[in-house]
């Protein structure tokens, strides 16, 4: 059979599973507690994935976040007696635009290192009252420049400057956000597969208890697919159905979840924002085609066995 | 229609039909006889290819049956009616329900065969029953559902496995009787049974070949039947 036969197979076989067949349903009797077990699987493993898609969403803000507010940025502070800061000031600066590497260096002003200061001493500090070094935000290129040239450079023309290299220290926040990103759609993967495998294991129990109605019906010349069918329709709006009670609940404890603030964002921040409120909507139809391929390869494997 | 030619069926280790060749012709009636144990049943299983032959070619509608696939044996199983001796029925469905099954399972509008459904089941007596569960019928009842059930796709062949096992008499007789009519409309009939006084009796009403399994093998009954 090629590829196109075996889509159009499926998708004859999706067509069916949605319009339904009355008299092939009533050939399986109901199935009793693999009907709920599927149900409940889909529903609890829906409200898993959907907190685990916002642990993802939420990581994947923050690291973008981080990264874009540290992209290749560093800070040269200057710390020397006030007369000698101005002219250490104008060497620093020149060793920095001799520099190879560095982009673009700028003194920061005293409006904005207050700003800096501001939440730990509060508004109206005296700054011209308090030995305040001075500060210059350097931006590199994309290649970065050599740290440890630049501070032996520093070191002989403008002994008062001390390069703080926060990239360096900062980037494996942001290497961090982005693992715990990854190990979110991890989680996801991992709840799929689980399903799947649940969903498998209520297939193969059905299967096993409806073993008079599949030699009855191979007898009268029902074909595996047919039979198949019949399961795999009920197993796929089961896993639909849970999985979108699951999806729901899931996204209301999301939504009550606390709002972001932005000094404990990185805390309060677990959620969707924006059109990321659409991510939990794909859940229950990846639900559904997750029990359908568990249950028709179960069903298959299982009426293979059957003469 | 079947064919078998030099076939075994081994089980375990053991041979239980070695050397057996048949040809069940269109129109055909034939009686199989032998003991309990013989390997009636197992005959008609490698018919309807429920169980494949050890050695020796089986061929169904022309087709040798080691070469079908599990769709093409299905499809075959729709030209072939099968009454077992415990009829196999699903027990949640009515009996009209489980007559039309064939029908459902190979995907026909049931609704628009709805009046040879209930000609069919007038046929074989079970009109007032066919709302029925099968666990509330008789023997007799559940031995004329399998046949309609048999014969409502207007099979090429008919296999029954001891059809009159479980009935009495007279019952036996009137399920004879509708063998004898479907025989008469062109159906091959093959029927297994221990029973030589239903084989005597029907003989007398059709041209029936009569076959034995002795020792394994199949032979013609003689003038003894």
């Amino acid at each position: 059979m090629s590829i196109l036969d075996k889509l159009r197979s499926i998708l004859t076989t999706i067509t069916e599973i949605a319009g339904g067949d009355r008299a092939a349903d009533r050939v399986v009797p109901p199935t009793g507690f693999t009907a709920t077990l599927t149900t409940f699987t889909a529903g609890s493993m829906a409200f898993l994935a959907v907190f685990a898609l916002a642990l993802s969403l939420a990581t994947g803000r923050l690291a973008e976040r981080w990264a874009s507010e540290l992209a290749q940025t560093s800070t040269v502070r200057i710390s020397a007696p006030l007369e000698e800061i101005e002219a250490q000031t104008l060497a620093a600066q020149e060793v920095l635009r001799t520099t190879p590497g560095v982009a673009r260096s700028r003194i920061m002003s005293e409006e904005e290192q207050m700003l800096l200061l501001e939440p730990w001493f509060g508004p109206d500090l005296p700054l011209e009252d308090l030995p305040i070094p001075r500060l210059i935000e350097v931006v590199e290129e994309e290649n970065g420049y050599d740290a440890a040239g630049l501070r032996l450079r520093l070191a002989g023309e403008a002994p008062g400057a001390f390069l703080d290299d926060h990239t360096r220290w900062r980037r494996p926040l942001v290497d961090a956000a982005k693992r715990l990103r990854g190990l979110g759609w991890i989680a996801i993967a991992l709840i799929g597969l689980s399903t799947a495998a649940m969903i498998t294991l209520a297939a193969r129990a059905a299967l096993a208890a409806n073993a008079q109605v599949i030699r009855v019906t191979r007898l009268v010349g029902a074909r595996d697919v047919y039979i198949a069918r019949a399961f795999v329709r009920r197993f796929t709006i089961r896993a639909l159905l849970g999985a979108a009670v699951g999806t729901i609940a899931g996204s209301i404890a999301v939504a009550l979840l606390p709002s972001a603030a932005d000094e404990g964002a990185f805390l309060t921040g677990l959620g969707f924002q924006g059109w990321h409120w659409l991510w939990p909507l794909t859940i229950p139809p990846l639900a559904a085609l997750v029990a359908f391929w568990a249950t028709r390869s179960a069903a298959l494997r299982t009426l293979n066995e059957v003469t | 229609m079947i064919e078998l030619e030099n076939v075994a069926y081994s089980y375990g280790g053991g041979d239980l039909l070695t050397d057996i060749s048949l040809r069940l012709q269109a129109g055909s009636f034939h009686f199989l006889t032998g003991p309990s144990g013989a390997g009636k049943s197992t005959f008609l299983k490698l018919c309807y290819m429920e169980l494949a032959a050890s050695k020796g070619l089986v061929q169904v509608f022309d087709q040798d049956v080691a070469a079908l696939g599990r769709d093409q044996i299905a499809l075959a199983r729709r030209r072939i009616g099968v009454v077992h001796q415990e009829c196999q029925f699903l027990d949640h469905l009515s009996v009209a329900e489980n007559i039309a099954l064939p029908l459902t399972v190979s995907g026909r509008d049931v609704e628009a065969e709805r009046q040879n459904l209930e000609d069919l089941i007038g046929w074989v007596g079970l009109t007032k029953q066919q709302d029925q569960l099968p666990p509330e019928l008789s023997g007799g009842e559940r031995q004329r559902a399998a046949l309609a059930r048999a014969v409502i796709m207007g099979p090429d062949v008919i296999l029954a496995d001891e059809p009159t096992g479980n009935v009495d008499w007279e019952m036996s007789q009137r399920l004879m009787s509708l063998l004898i009519e479907l025989n008469k409309m062109g159906k091959s009939v093959l029927v297994a049974t221990h029973d030589l006084n239903l084989i005597r009796n029907t003989k007398a009403q059709v041209a029936a070949r009569v076959l034995r399994i002795k020792d394994k093998r199949l032979q013609l009954a003689g003038a003894d039947l």
